[in-house]
């Protein structure tokens, strides 16, 4: 069964050269990051796909290029069956459009300061001449806000309320899919709690599927259906939240799993994780974590390998299942 | 007893404005023993990071101290002249800010950087400074010192650069470092090795910190006492232990069980309703009472019971391991 959202091959390559001058004077090469590398994963319908990893990993990358901010370098994104990449007729382009919203991390950047929150909120379906009167006023009352609100300018809220007010707008065109991109990272944790939960309940009402991209486990642990792990642009594990957390498959996993801080574990004494993550325009041989992983063997080193089922999930990883969680206790 | 390395005794923080006065530290007394790691936590405004700047002089006007005291070592500092600050900081106060790539000069490598700092505020020779430097560097955990003197702060990656700022606060031996967000800019990875980091130094040194941040998983693993800040009041203050397991202020309460890890497998996560107010819109009575599931009437007129020096204490009327009943 193929999901809404169908994603195979997915690769976006940068070009972080030194401006053209610069390279024939100084005799430089061209440098290219390859910020997503062959990334393929299904959502299904109604669902909630996370995608996490640290800094550098690719997941906003991703997200932008499923709701088609970017264009991929390889492989295609189809949603609904549709291959947005290779589409050419406006009329089906456009319709997919309408199905795919995105929430932005920062609330104070993605809100024009200069419309009231009807214009901003209506937007969505005003641009394709659709019918928005009341609309601004029932959405608002959706995400927990006044309908007073409608005529107050984004500034007249905090943080908390701005962030649902892009919920609203979210909602507006009535989409099937909402990329979020880190949503509640600018949030204050008992603002962060209003938030999800008001996400949960759409997801119910509205039948919504969400790709819900964060660095935060415990946010992602509580939020999604299906998580998966990116370390340097690669997939490297997929699996439920429950599996994931109990038996992670592949090292990286577990070294971020004992890493995140917990509620339950003051002055426990775990070794940090060494190393950081490499430098991405010149990534490691083979399995890109090996220079970090205590499991490495000489064959990690050589070939990368590939994402291959692992029980119920999906790892990529020579020495996959071999793991231990150093903080189980 | 032993005296405490930093002791707030009733230190208000006034900013006049237009409308009014606005107090955005208002009347928190607590101290921080040798070897001790006290974790700051509030939201967004609490005023933990006024708290911070005003221990070390740093407020920004028009924002000044308007009551209490700062006893560092037993001395007064609240008072002091800014030349006289100035010999205090760095020297006997550390200072690690939340973005390690504001904090170090960018034109400068981190070897001129700290052996200035360490020449500055002790009587050593060049070649000293520079052994110092390099030392400082190997404690925090940079490979190859040595080599990395003469490197720019861009050369360095994140998790090395808040590395670096922490040398560089440790470089001239302080009783007390105040660390104001020293992780939020970085991966949770690298997060753990900075917070065993400051918990090896202040084991070692017997220095003491005060460590500011909104992450309670934070708090959680490194902090040995929690002082939970709300609206510009400590709301409440006592060992980690106790702070996150059983909380008596609703606040606290509230705060713990709305973040995520907290209710793993719990469908909804509980919620506190409402945000915190502005300073300038505080309500009468306790600052939290118009989102407390537990408000009565008292709570609606009479501030709360303040928080002393002594620990243990929330500034709440009707505490929850008094009304277990209730709740």
């Amino acid at each position: 069964m193929t999901g809404l959202v169908s994603i195979k091959g997915l690769t976006r390559v940068f070009d972080v050269s030194k401006p053209w001058l610069n390279r024939m004077i100084e005799r430089l090469p061209k440098r290219m990051l390859t910020a997503v590398s062959d990334v393929s994963f299904d959502i299904p319908a109604k669902t909630t796909y996370a995608l996490v990893g640290e800094s550098g990993s690719g997941k906003s990358t991703i997200g932008k290029m499923v709701v088609g901010l970017l264009r991929p370098t390889e492989g295609n994104v189809e949603i609904d069956g549709i291959d947005l990449v290779t589409e050419t007729d406006p009329a089906i382009i456009d319709r997919i459009r309408t199905d795919i919203q995105m929430i932005f991390q920062d609330p104070f950047a993605s809100l024009n300061p200069r419309w009231r929150v009807r214009d901003i909120i209506t937007e969505p379906v005003s641009a394709r001449g659709g019918n928005i009167d009341g609309l601004a006023e029932k959405l608002l009352v959706q995400v927990g806000l006044a309908e007073e609100d409608a005529g107050k300018y984004p500034h007249q809220f905090s943080g908390g309320q701005r962030q649902r007010l892009c919920v609203a707008r979210a909602l507006a065109s009535e989409p099937k899919l909402i990329v979020c991109d880190e949503p509640t990272s600018a949030l204050d944790v008992s603002v962060q709690a209003q938030v999800l939960n008001l996400m949960s309940d759409l997801k119910e009402d509205h039948g919504l599927t969400y790709l819900f991209i964060s660095h935060d486990l415990t946010v992602v642990r509580h939020m999604a259906d299906t998580i998966g792990v990116l370390y340097l642009g690669r997939l490297v594990e997929e699996a439920s939240p429950t599996s994931l957390f109990n038996e992670p498959a592949h090292p990286y996993t577990a070294m971020l799993i004992d890493a995140a801080p917990r509620l339950d574990a003051f002055g426990r004494e775990v070794e940090p994780p060494e190393g950081e993550i490499p430098d991405p325009t010149d990534p490691p041989s083979g399995c890109a974590f090996h220079p970090r992983c205590p499991l490495a063997t000489d064959i990690c080193k050589a070939e990368r390998p590939k994402l291959t089922p692992h029980g119920a999930g999906r790892v990529a990883c020579h020495h996959a299942g071999q793991v231990r969680l150093k903080g189980a206790a | 007893m032993t005296t405490p390395v930093l002791e707030l005794k009733n230190l208000t923080v006034d900013i006049p404005t237009r409308f009014g006065t606005l107090r955005p530290v208002d009347d928190v007394s607590w101290s921080i023993d040798a070897g001790e790691i006290l974790g700051v936590v509030g939201e967004s405004g609490a005023g933990k990071s006024m708290t911070g700047n005003a221990v070390i002089g740093l407020l920004d006007s028009p924002a000044h101290i308007s009551g209490g005291q700062v006893l560092l070592e037993g001395e007064r500092i609240d008072r002091l002249k800014l030349s006289d600050m100035r010999r205090i900081r760095g020297k006997r106060i550390g200072m690690v800010f939340q973005d390690p790539l504001t904090s170090l000069n960018p034109l400068l490598t981190i070897g001129e950087q700290l052996s200035e700092t360490i020449l500055r505020h002790l009587d050593v020779s060049n070649a000293e400074a520079d052994a110092r430097a390099i030392r400082g560097l190997d404690e925090v955990g940079i490979p190859s010192a040595k080599n990395r003197m003469g490197a720019y702060p861009h050369e360095f990656s994140g998790g090395m650069r808040q590395r670096v700022v922490i040398a560089l606060a440790l470089c001239a031996e302080p009783t007390l470092l105040i660390a104001d967000e020293p992780t939020t800019a970085l991966d949770v990875s690298v997060q753990a090795q900075i917070t065993a980091l400051l918990k090896r130094l202040c084991r070692e040194r017997g220095m003491a910190a005060m460590l500011v941040t909104h992450d309670m998983g934070v708090i959680a693993e490194t902090a040995d006492r929690v002082a939970v800040m709300y609206a510009g009041r400590l709301a409440e203050i006592g060992p980690v232990s106790q702070i996150v397991g059983q909380p008596r202020h609703p606040y606290t309460d509230g705060l713990m069980a709305s973040t995520p890890a907290a209710s793993a497998g719990q469908a909804r996560l509980r919620q506190i309703p409402g945000a915190m107010p502005r300073l300038g819109k505080l309500p009468d009575g306790c600052a939290f009472h118009p989102r407390c599931p537990f408000v009565q009437d008292k709570c609606r007129h009479d501030p709360g019971p303040k928080v002393g020096i002594a620990d243990d204490r929330a500034a709440c009327w009707f505490p929850l391991d008094a009304q277990e009943d209730v709740a």
